[in-house]
């Protein structure tokens, strides 16, 4: 069993034990068990970034494996520059919601942690599938322990949130679905990805092609106009389940622009890419304006990841290195950093039991650590220099920039609305006088939320001042994708 | 005379007669010994079907009149499986509302010998006979409850609809005998292949066939009796029709439409995208209105076979058949695991059942999650599974069916898969609504949940089949492929 098996079956082995044999009158051992099998789960991932070669574009910790011999199905994991890092985000924001979910979550505590660590298993399997089909089954199976994560431990509108999460994805993964059999029966029965990439297609089926994969990561980025059910699963979901959806599930879309539509369909990707451009600047600029006037909390942060995910997919579609590495690193910081901003909300609400801003106000009299700590983050979220969020949108207003400077400059106004939005938000939350007497009765952080804070913080700021790793491992898959996509695959 | 061939056939019909008479010495009111002579018989039955299903050879016995094939045995193991399973459900439930007579067993073999003769008939008349074994069976099955009206009214409705399907189905077989002379199966494919028939009383034949057959599998517009059957019969003999009945509707499609009239493909195919995409249709939007579990699994059947349809609509492309036995063996794959989760759905109502409370309504399911996880987790499992979403099996088998729609490579059959894939988002949403009332709700029942082991073992067991058999399905694939391939070959 390679690396890769380990880092998917271990969460997801330890989740259905929990799920099997936990009960509430022994929550806290269910609670160690979780955290013991999420940090082991972490712990086999870090070989993947140590051991990594970057000198290669080629797949690696490949395992290929015969599964189901009628559709030519494989087994096949492996990693490259572009998803290796993903691999670890996921293990490690997992440990984070497992911290999290501590004592905030007291009911059904076996099956809180058995869906998330489920989650995470499947998550790092989607990011190592390099079959279509095991791919898919991976994509859809995250939908399920999402949904009755948001259901179980959701607000009061979870119900409503939960489905219309799972029918927006579903609706979309459909005719991915479907775009699968078609590749699998235009390439002679094979569900192999990277054999996907190779076979030339004409210009109406790729066309047909990407279509039907916008469809489904389109909706799981999410990008304007199909992100309604984003701020609704955000603001419903409790504090793990937000984590999780803003720093990995919306990953899945962005990485299957890089690892289906891109490579399978690449001159139909050029042919509409002022199409995914156009909505990209949209989410940056529409939704930071919406952002802008939200009275809830998540709600802001649950818009302000919809642009910042605007940045990705327009760093993919301008076809240059800075554009893309721009939006792969976007991508990790936007993990570290939306992750670290729902958790602030969660430590807000778990004292006060409101999300409106309204209710706040002066918080920094009361809680000075934790203020600093949701300061730094939101200066990171808008973009502050020496933090994660800054290299990520640097790189792609200069590749944009470079492809055509009146694009740049649109793109760099998301910077003013970011700073707007994340800023008068902390004014008003952190800021002036003590409001009420909520904030004046607030406790400040515990050893427990300090510990998750200050990981997530750590991670912040050594991405923002040395991205080197990072954007060393990407760099030799990122140009052999560009390579790939700038010719044509017409017959 | 071939006696090995019908072997399986003999030994039930024997041990059916036995058993009728067995049981008149038995006392226990939850006739134990009935039960388990039962059981044996069904698994000495299965037995004897898996032997000759591994032989792989294709005998024929009475002159032609019975076949055993691979694909017969292969279905037959199947709805000897589906009957075990069924009757093992039955037991407690209706012992504990003293439904429990020695009819119920007796009654259950003979259908499922009707099962048995449709699955091995290659021969008109034999294929009508056992038919008729396995509906007059199933409707005395469905009157079981006799002092209830709805029980009573659904039996009525069943018996009158279901006579008249089976008179559409022998008026179609008349007028294909009477454009071909002959009541053999592959005579008749012999001679309408050598176009020695009258096309246009072949083609009025089949399609009277195919309304007899649809109203079989209950695909619309010939699926009235099925929400009224399912909500009215009591809830064991409910699993009894969605089960192995299923399997035997299907087999005789098979014997009928492909070993028989093959060379008319291009007509009763037609006739079949349209039941599919009603059925697709009406079963999924009509499931959404329902309150009552039974009566939502009811039209998500007549959902589910139009899924199944597709896949017997595309064995023949611009007409060559190489497609044949993909197309075939996913709708075969398609109706196993199909059964599979329906049996586990049914009999999770019935473990929940008790004496007064039926647990027929979806809000019964409430809060189940909290009150018995294990049972809300199985549940969980099955509606996934027949929403289609892997891992579990249902999703494998809707790919199977999507692959061999794509594989034709016409536009047209690309825009049917794409149909169904939005009937099945549909779908997604009411299968959600019983996950929710289980997860989401508050329990708003406090009487305590029956504790058989036994049966909450075969539950966890018939749940652990449907989610493992999803990621390892390679397995049974490759079987119903073999078996279909065998009859095609033949």
């Amino acid at each position: 069993m390679g690396l890769l098996s380990v880092a998917i079956w271990l969460p997801v082995a330890v989740g259905a034990l929990l799920l099997a044999a936990g009960r509430d009158e022994h929550a806290n051992a269910v609670r160690w068990a979780a955290l013991l099998g999420a940090l082991a789960a972490f712990l086999v991932t870090i070989p993947l970034a140590t051991g990594f070669d970057t000198s290669t574009a080629a797949m690696q910790f490949v395992e290929n494996l015969p599964w189901i011999e009628r559709f030519k199905v494989r087994y096949h994991l492996g990693v490259d520059g572009i998803s290796v890092w993903f691999v670890l985000l996921t293990a490690f924001i997992t440990v984070i919601v497992v911290i999290a979910g501590w004592e905030v979550v007291t009911d059904r505590v076996n099956q809180y942690m058995g869906a998330f660590l489920i989650l995470s298993g499947l998550m790092i399997g989607v990011f190592s599938a390099l079959d279509g089909l095991l791919f898919y089954v991976f994509f859809e199976a995250t939908l399920i322990p999402m949904y009755i994560i948001i259901g179980i431990w959701g607000g009061p509108r979870r119900v409503y949130a939960a489905f219309k999460f799972f029918l927006y994805t579903l609706a979309g993964s459909l005719l991915m679905l479907v775009a699968l059999a078609y590749l699998y029966v235009k390439s002679g029965g094979s569900f192999d990805i990277q054999a996907w990439h190779k076979l030339p297609l004409p210009l109406s089926a790729q066309t047909l092609l990407f279509f039907a994969f916008f469809a489904a990561f389109s909706v799981k980025v999410p990008m304007w106009p199909v992100h309604t059910w984003l701020p609704d699963a955000h603001v419903e979901a409790p504090t793990g389940g937000s984590v999780v959806l803003a720093a990995i599930m919306l990953k899945l879309g962005a990485y299957g622009f890089l690892r289906f539509s891109m490579p399978i369909a690449p001159d139909a990707s050029r042919e509409w890419a002022w199409f995914i451009i156009a909505l990209s600047l949209v989410a940056v600029i529409y939704i930071g304006l919406v952002a802008l006037v939200q009275q809830d909390m998540k709600k802001l942060v649950a818009y302000s990841s919809i642009a910042h995910m605007g940045f990705v997919t327009l760093g993919f579609f301008i076809f240059n290195e800075l554009g893309v590495s721009g939006g792969l690193v976007q991508m990790i910081s936007h993990g570290f950093v939306s992750g670290a901003m729902f958790l602030c909300i969660g430590v807000l609400y778990d004292r006060v039991h409101s999300r409106e801003i309204a209710s706040y106000g002066g918080v920094v009299n009361t809680m000075p650590k934790f203020t600093a700590f949701a300061v730094f983050f939101a200066m990171a979220n808008c973009g502050l220099p020496a933090t994660a969020g800054f290299v990520g949108e640097w790189m792609v207003i200069l590749g944009t920039v470079q492809v055509n400077f009146w694009l740049g400059a649109l793109a760099a106004t998301a910077l003013v609305f970011g700073a707007a939005y994340t800023l008068w938000m902390v004014k008003r939350v952190y800021f002036g006088e003590v409001a009420n007497d909520d904030v004046r009765t607030l406790q400040d952080l515990n050893a427990r939320e300090f510990l998750m804070l200050a990981l997530l913080a750590v991670a912040v700021l050594a991405m923002g001042v040395y991205p080197k790793p990072f954007t060393d491992v990407m760099h030799v898959s990122v140009t052999e994708l560009l390579r790939h996509v700038a010719a044509s695959k017409l017959p | 005379m071939n006696w090995p061939v019908v072997l399986p056939e003999i030994v039930l019909l024997v041990m059916a007669c036995v058993i009728a008479v067995v049981d008149l010495w038995v006392r226990d009111p939850a006739r134990r010994p009935t039960f388990w002579l039962t059981q044996l018989t069904i698994a000495a039955v299965a037995a004897l079907h898996l032997l000759h299903a591994d032989s792989g050879a294709v005998q024929s016995a009475f002159g032609g009149m019975v076949v055993g094939d691979p694909l017969g045995h292969v279905l037959a193991f199947f709805a000897c499986l589906a009957m075990m399973v069924a009757v093992a459900y039955a037991q407690p439930y209706l012992a504990s509302r003293e439904m429990l007579k020695g009819e119920f067993f007796t009654l259950a073999l003979f259908a499922l010998l009707g099962i048995l003769v449709m699955c091995s008939a290659h021969h008109f008349l034999v294929l009508y006979l056992g038919l008729e074994l396995m509906s007059l069976s199933l409707y005395a099955l469905t009157a079981l409850r006799r002092d209830h009206a709805t029980s009573t009214e659904a039996a009525m409705k069943y018996f009158v609809l279901g006579a008249l399907a089976s008179g559409f189905l022998l008026y179609g077989l008349s007028m294909l005998y009477g454009a071909t002379g002959t009541l053999e199966i592959p005579a008749v494919l012999e001679r309408i292949a050598a176009g020695q028939a009258a096309r246009e009383a072949l083609v009025l034949g089949s399609v009277f066939v195919v309304a007899g057959l649809a109203f079989k599998l209950g695909a619309v517009p010939f699926h009235m009796w099925v929400p009224d059957v399912y909500q009215g019969a009591p809830t064991a003999v409910t699993l009894m029709i969605g089960g192995a009945p299923k399997l035997a509707a299907f087999a005789i499609t098979m014997r009928l439409l492909v070993e028989g009239m093959a060379p008319l493909a291009v007509d009763w195919q037609q006739m079949l995208i349209v039941l599919a995409v009603g059925s697709l249709a009406v079963g999924n939007l009509a499931a959404i209105a329902q309150t009552n579990l039974k009566r939502m699994l009811a039209y998500s059947t007549i959902a589910q076979m139009g899924f199944l349809l597709l896949g017997l609509a595309v064995g023949v492309v611009g007409g060559k058949s190489d497609a044949a036995a993909n197309a075939y063996s996913s709708a075969m794959f398609y109706i196993v695991t199909y059964v599979l989760t329906t049996l586990g759905t049914f009999g999770l109502i019935m473990f929940l059942a008790r004496d007064g409370f039926e647990s027929e309504e979806i809000t019964d399911l409430a809060g189940l999650a909290r009150r018995r996880p294990w049972l809300a987790g199985v549940m969980t499992v099955f509606m996934f599974s027949l929403a289609g979403i892997p891992p579990m099996v249902g999703f494998f088998a809707k790919l199977a069916i999507l692959q061999a729609l794509i594989s034709t490579g016409t536009t047209g059959h690309i825009v049917l898969a794409v149909v169904a894939v939005l009937f099945s988002l549909v779908g997604a949403f009411y299968y959600l609504r019983v996950v929710k009332v289980m997860y989401f709700d508050e329990p708003q029942q406090s009487a305590p949940i029956s504790q058989s082991p036994r049966l909450g073992g075969l539950l966890a067991l018939n749940g652990a089949a449907v989610l493992v058999l999803g990621p390892l399905s390679g397995g049974l694939l490759e079987w119903c492929r073999s078996a279909i391939v065998a009859v095609l070959g033949a």
